[in-house]
């Protein structure tokens, strides 16, 4: 529980913006603006942010379908930053993705068949009880009917193409899963079964998980630390229920108010405690100075323009709590729109 | 999102299989899939209008391929000279309708008294030999460079789309005119005949290739976006798989639509060039010559006018009709 598998050092993204024929850049959209980040072996970490906060483009990096303008990336201590995509091969067994959308990640013209053979056939993975076998007890494993391998994707419900991806990541057997955002386009009573099922094969499976999520509360169940993001950075991480239990961050305290509560008793209180998210996030071409969040932050000061609050341990927080914030929120803090603590219900 | 945080996940009492549509498939008997191909096949079926026109091109297919024979069996060899069948005065055709009797089924021309049902015959195989073969012609080549600039993007993409644009605005007519007068009237060791469908193919198929392109292009552009692609790469799928395996399947029911709609389109085209006079050269028929030929006479035999007219305009919409049908079918969205 303690090695890192994956490593992230002062990781930066930035897309080109070019204009005219001849493509001269004239900005850039630095969606992941320099982030550290390290996924352990054996757990799941979550990783939460508002649509934009570049959340994707880390996973995407992460899996080096795309490369890094800047920093490093260490998978099992080897630097992959730069490998080029026949150097990459060999390493995709060993990191997969699951994707957001189960219509369009799933090629309509493939049966399920062909869909879930692909991974062994591109990486020349034998197979020793034929390749019907094989994919029929990956069908098995993720829960559908080993019969419905010669299907279309369109034959099948959302939750069930979900599980068709989710088979097609495990085929290789990869060490470590980058789910990005797996559960976003599920009814919500099939959220619950998906989850469930990417805990039972990670239980078996020794799997590693980084889970991408845009609202807390999806990943709180699954995951045993949690990162929070906001405009290319990493504002906040901390373990599990330390970071439930003590948010430091403005942002983070945010992001939790503005999780609905299904218990009516709770709504109550939580609805008194919303801190509201006023604003849009700012683009990412042209990124606030200093702090980003300061744009929309009711604890903001001066230096918060000026300088870039470092992401490391604040208050009497263990080590392992790390927070992007000049003024990090104290337990018992009044924060806007939440009433003290004290006030009775 | 209701995965409050308060709500346990693992209470929930669902079993792995539990989803809606799983419970479902469970009483049926039929285990193997359906393909988009069997449903478009389908849906194509209940389609009258297109249906119709399917038959209709089939039909005309069918008569192009077999016109020696059906030439033979109830008409006359299309250069034969009926000179009994005309008025000497007027040079119209003896009897009604230009013509049109037992055995000159849809008439005789004016003045020289060939036979009409040959000659409609022949030009079917002309007009449709030319439709296809450039129909063709323009799919090869938009598909190889609309799929080289949708998926490799860049400057390859500026060039192949300048050049698309480029061969859109051109003066296709005009060239294709000087083109013939400069070109002999038999290469390759073809007929004059057969030397004229060659370049009328090369012309139509050359600057029909950017509609197609076009067409690939954006929905390259469009797929190239696509998780699935993602999930291949992430898999670590050379490009030509991604090319060929995930992107062409997807890629061939729009290319298949816009062929079968090009092809009126060449119909017409080629029915232009030879009304101008650089199509087929006499005494070959085509429809767009006869339609030509029959201009100076359309007062006193319009027949003469009415039937290649009216061939042209039946083929086309036939063409038309079959070819939305099928994009209606295929449609991915209208599942
Ligand atoms: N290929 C690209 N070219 C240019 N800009 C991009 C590209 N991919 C992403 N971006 C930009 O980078 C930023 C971060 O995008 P990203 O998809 O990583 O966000 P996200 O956190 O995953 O959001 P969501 O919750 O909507 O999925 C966005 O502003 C997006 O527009
Ligand atoms: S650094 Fe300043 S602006 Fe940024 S979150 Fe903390 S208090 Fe708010
Ligand atoms: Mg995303």
């Amino acid at each position: 529980m303690s090695e890192n598998l994956l490593e992230a050092t002062g990781v930066e993204k930035h897309f080109p913006i070019t204009k005219g024929l001849f493509k001269r850049q004239i900005g850039a959209v630095r969606a992941v603006d320099g982030i550290d980040l390290s996924i352990r072996t054996g757990e799941t970490l979550g990783l939460v942010g508002e649509s934009g906060s570049g959340k994707s483009t880390a996973g995407r990096l992460f899996t080096r379908i795309l490369e890094p303008t800047a920093g490093t990336i260490t998978f099992e201590g080897e630097d992959i930053s730069h490998k080029s995509v026949t150097q990459m091969r060999p390493l995709r067994r060993d990191v997969q993705m699951i994707f957001q959308d189960p219509y369009s990640s799933l090629n309509p013209r493939h049966t399920v068949g062909a869909i879930i053979s692909a991974p062994l056939q591109i990486q020349n993975i034998p197979t020793p009880n034929g390749v019907k076998k094989a994919v029929q007890d990956l069908l098995a494993l993720v829960g559908l009917n080993p019969e419905h391998y010669n299907r279309y994707p369109h034959e099948f419900s959302g939750g069930q193409r979900q599980r068709i991806g989710i088979a097609r990541a495990l085929a290789l057997r990869p060490k470590l899963i980058i789910a990005d955002e797996p559960v976003s386009a599920l009814d919500v009573s099939i959220q619950a079964q998906v989850v469930n099922l990417m805990e039972d094969l990670q239980r078996e499976f020794n799997l590693t998980y980084l889970f991408i999520a845009h609202d807390l509360s999806v990943v709180r169940h699954i995951s045993d630390r949690v990162a929070v993001m906001y405009l290319g950075k990493i504002v906040e991480v901390a373990d599990r229920d330390d970071l439930y239990k003590n948010p430091r961050h403005p942002y983070t305290v945010a992001l939790m108010s503005a999780v609905p509560v299904p218990d009516p008793v709770r709504r109550d209180r939580a609805q008194r405690e919303r801190v509201l998210l006023t604003g849009d996030v700012p683009s990412p071409i042209n990124p606030p100075s200093g702090c980003r969040f300061r744009t929309r932050c009711w604890k903001a000061q001066e230096i918060c323009a000026t300088e870039e609050p470092p992401l490391i341990t604040r208050l009497d927080d263990p080590e392992s709590h790390l927070t992007a914030c000049h003024f990090p929120v104290v337990n018992d803090e009044t924060v806007a729109g939440r009433r003290p603590a004290a006030t009775p219900a | 999102m209701s995965l409050g945080p308060e709500a346990s996940i693992t209470d929930e009492t669902t079993t792995p299989t539990a989803d809606a549509a799983e419970e479902r498939d469970r009483g049926e008997k039929a285990i193997a899939g359906r393909s988009l191909k069997q449903i478009a096949w389908r849906r194509l079926k209940k389609d009258k209008v297109a249906l119709a026109g399917g038959i209709v091109v089939i039909f005309l297919i069918v008569v192009a391929i077999l016109a020696p024979v059906l030439t033979r069996l109830w008409g006359h060899p299309i250069d034969e000279y009926h000179v009994d069948q005309i008025d000497p005065t007027l040079s119209t055709p003896l009897g009604k309708l230009g013509g049109i009797s037992r055995h000159f089924l849809l008439g005789v021309e004016p003045t020289s008294g060939r036979d009409i049902f040959g000659r409609i015959l022949y030009g079917a195989q002309t007009s449709l030999t030319v439709a296809f073969l450039s129909a063709f012609v323009s799919t090869a080549i938009g598909t190889i460079f609309g799929l080289a600039a949708g998926f490799l993007g860049g400057w390859v993409d500026s060039v192949i789309s300048r050049v698309m644009d480029f061969l859109l605005a051109f003066p296709q007519l005009l060239f294709a005119i000087a083109l013939v007068s400069v070109l002999p009237d038999t290469i390759l060791g073809l007929g004059d005949r057969w030397s004229r469908v060659l370049v009328l193919v090369g012309v139509i198929g050359f600057f029909g290739w950017p509609y197609i392109g076009r067409i690939v292009r954006g929905q390259t552009l469009s797929l190239r976006e696509r998780e699935f692609v993602e999930a291949s790469r992430s898999l670590g799928a050379r490009s030509p798989r991604i090319l060929f395996r995930e992107l062409l399947p997807n890629l061939a029911a729009p290319i298949l639509v816009y062929t079968t709609l090009i092809i009126p389109t060449n119909i017409l085209t080629e029915a232009a060039l030879s009304f101008l006079g650089v199509g087929i050269p006499p005494p070959n028929p085509s429809w767009g010559g006869m339609l030509s030929d029959a201009v100076a006479f359309y007062s006193i035999d319009p027949m003469y006018m009415i039937i290649p007219g009216g061939m042209i305009f039946i083929t086309v919409l036939a063409f038309n009709l079959f070819g939305d049908g099928l994009r209606d079918a295929l449609d991915p969205k209208a599942r």
